[in-house]
């Protein structure tokens, strides 16, 4: 394995997308994306007790499809590596109970899907791993109960308030075979300009975005030119608005083009989501069929891939605290 | 090394340019016609209690309870929240809004038991207001008391 | 006209105290707890300096409907209590005054979730 300047790592040997999966909610699957979802569910309780026992069945039922597509077991799967926004990562880890792999339960809010790949494929490509199961996945009900108010009261979001995205994305990464190949992984830093809206996820996350992204053009010596599109995860309409003025303002090129954020993508503006989708699950999925299907189309062959994470906790935000945030960007390259 | 160009006071005034304001006419009209909605409402209750022959103490408690059934009722069949988004301040301030940050707790962490799910979370929003609502009022019957002599 | 006026007396009064909660809403980041908690403390304060009583004869339901209302019914169940009990009815009139609306709202809440299940945001 080898580094490139200060955050990014070049992998050797590497790893390929053996299979992907990415599955999305009821609102999600009205949305402009709703033909690109590998599956779309028909209840949002899954048929389960409760919203944190529904989003546990929804990633174990994407995982477990992934694995089908890739025409492996359970018993296969080196690792799986992944997690969701409930208190200890609840969700992933019931599910992972379920799958019987070998488990990593990651936390990066939002982040946590571009996290899981940026380490998976470390792992392959040091010869740790032959393959990884990478996933996340968040639940609007499970979310909003935990970091925001109960579902039945009757409350108004401002405009920059973004909606949790009930949605599940899942990608192998094997160390051999063919499928889209991840070329390097940049590993971001917490930085926190503070931002204490606790609504404005957006605002909070654009810099850490724009740390990681600056960070890995300039660690593999490439510009935004060298890319047919840069991903983000889960800006939202304002906060994509805002890394385009902070690339201005630092003299980035950053062609507003060629930069497609998941959250402010998932919905159109009639389904009233104000800022944009939010949550593990959103970029997870997207990236997972939206993206993969287009670079394996040969539409797109290079894609930068970024997952950015509004660190806070209810407990933080109620102490006044402002929020960190954080963001991984991996390198997506068509065969 | 920091690459952010802006500090964290230039990224705040930036950030507050960028993000859009609440439609504000829109919202105070909604909040008045809801709002005045609902407490016409409590006197058309108010003025039925007075044909069921209730007192000038009891008539008061009568409407109350009423409204606070309504906003319990609708806030279980899942209308309430929509009233809600649709009219903010016009739904939470009546009392209906206080019956409805009560109910919904309530209902939301059900599968959290009876004891820790239910009856503690019945509190969360009404425990602050309740708390501060009677020590207030204590506040003004002892300062009342102490000053009566005077006052008369 | 006669039997219309208390209506239209509480639906504008009514609407205008939510206006002023809307106002805090858009204009500011408080929170709907901190809101709510404000309106019934404001009722209280506004009742004992005598300016929420006038409000209410006005008005009627459209002054006791609002949290304000609440905090009105609070402060004057504890003059009451005073007058009555001394001193210690500071203590014991402003939660007998508003038991009602307190127990319903208990009694209510209890037997909605027994009723109702939580359901998805649409």
């Amino acid at each position: 394995m080898s580094r490139a300047g200060g955050q990014t790592i070049v992998y050797e040997n590497p790893p390929v997308i053996a299979a992907h999966r990415g599955v999305a909610g009821r609102k999600e699957g009205q949305g402009p994306l709703a033909e690109w979802f590998d599956a779309i569910l028909e209840d949002d309780l899954l048929g389960q007790k409760s919203w944190e026992l529904a989003e546990s069945e929804m990633v174990r039922r994407c995982a477990r499809d992934t694995l089908d597509a890739a025409g492996l077991s359970a018993g296969g799967v080196d690792a799986v590596l992944g997690g969701d926004l409930n208190n200890q990562i609840i969700a992933t880890t019931f599910a992972a109970k379920k799958l019987g792999a070998p488990f990593l339960g990651l936390y990066g809010a939002c982040s946590t899907f571009v996290e899981a790949l940026t380490l998976g494929a470390a792992l392959i490509s040091g010869g740790d791993l032959r393959n990884a199961l990478c996933c996340a996945s968040s639940h609007f009900c499970t979310a909003e109960r935990q970091f925001r108010f109960p579902l039945e009261l009757g409350t108004q979001r401002p405009p920059q308030a973004s909606w949790t995205a009930t949605a599940c994305g899942c990608a192998l990464l094997s160390g051999g075979g063919h499928g889209i190949q991840v070329t390097s992984g940049t590993l971001g830093r917490v930085i926190d300009l503070n931002i204490t809206d606790a609504n404005h996820m957006g605002a909070a996350m654009a810099p850490a975005v724009f740390d990681t992204l600056t960070a890995h053009l300039t660690d593999t010596r490439q510009s935004a030119d060298d890319y047919d599109l840069i991903v983000t995860g889960d800006l939202g309409w304002i906060g994509r608005d805002l890394l385009l003025q902070l690339c201005r303002k630092a003299g980035v090129d950053m062609p507003a083009d060629k930069l497609v954020d998941c959250g402010a993508s998932l919905y159109s503006q009639a389904q009233d989501p104000h800022a944009g989708g939010s949550g593990c699950g959103c970029v997870a999925s997207v990236s997972c069929s939206w993206i993969m299907k287009r670079i394996e189309s040969g539409e797109l062959s290079r894609v930068l891939l970024s997952g950015s994470g509004a660190m806070l906790s209810p407990t933080s935000s109620q102490q006044g605290q402002s929020i960190p945030g954080i963001c991984y960007a991996v390198s997506l390259e068509g065969e | 090394m920091s690459r952010q160009p802006y500090t964290a006071g230039q990224y705040q005034h930036l950030v507050s340019r960028v993000t859009p304001s609440s439609r504000m006419l829109v919202g105070y009209v909604r909040a008045f016609w809801v709002g005045g909605a609902i407490c016409a409402l409590g006197q058309l209750i108010s003025a039925w209690a007075e044909t069921l022959k209730l007192g000038e103490v009891t008539n008061p408690m009568f409407t109350t309870s009423v409204l606070i059934l309504i906003g319990t009722t609708l806030t279980g069949l899942g209308v309430y929240d929509r009233i809600g988004k649709y009219a903010g301040a016009g739904s939470a301030i009546p009392v209906t809004g206080f019956a409805n940050s009560v109910a919904a707790p309530a209902i939301e962490f059900q599968r959290e038991g009876a004891i820790t799910g239910v009856g503690a979370r019945l509190f969360t929003l009404a425990g602050p207001v309740l708390a501060y609502g009677i020590a207030s009022s204590v506040l003004v019957g002892v300062i009342y008391w102490a000053l009566r002599g005077w006052l008369l | 006209m006669e039997t219309i006026m208390p209506f239209l007396k509480a639906f504008v009064v009514g609407g205008l105290i939510c206006c002023v909660g809307q106002a805090l809403i858009m204009n500011t980041k408080l929170t709907n707890a901190r809101i709510l908690v404000l309106f019934v403390v404001s009722g209280v304060f506004l009742t004992a300096l005598g300016l929420y009583k006038p409000l209410v004869d006005f008005a009627g339901a459209g002054a006791t409907v609002p949290l304000t209302g609440f905090g009105y019914s609070l402060a004057m169940g504890a003059i009451e209590g005073v007058n009555r009990y001394g001193l210690i009815g500071a203590f014991v009139g402003g939660v007998t005054r508003t038991a009602a609306g307190i127990t319903a709202a208990v009694v209510f809440g209890l037997i909605n979730a027994l009723l109702f299940k939580p359901h998805m945001k649409t």
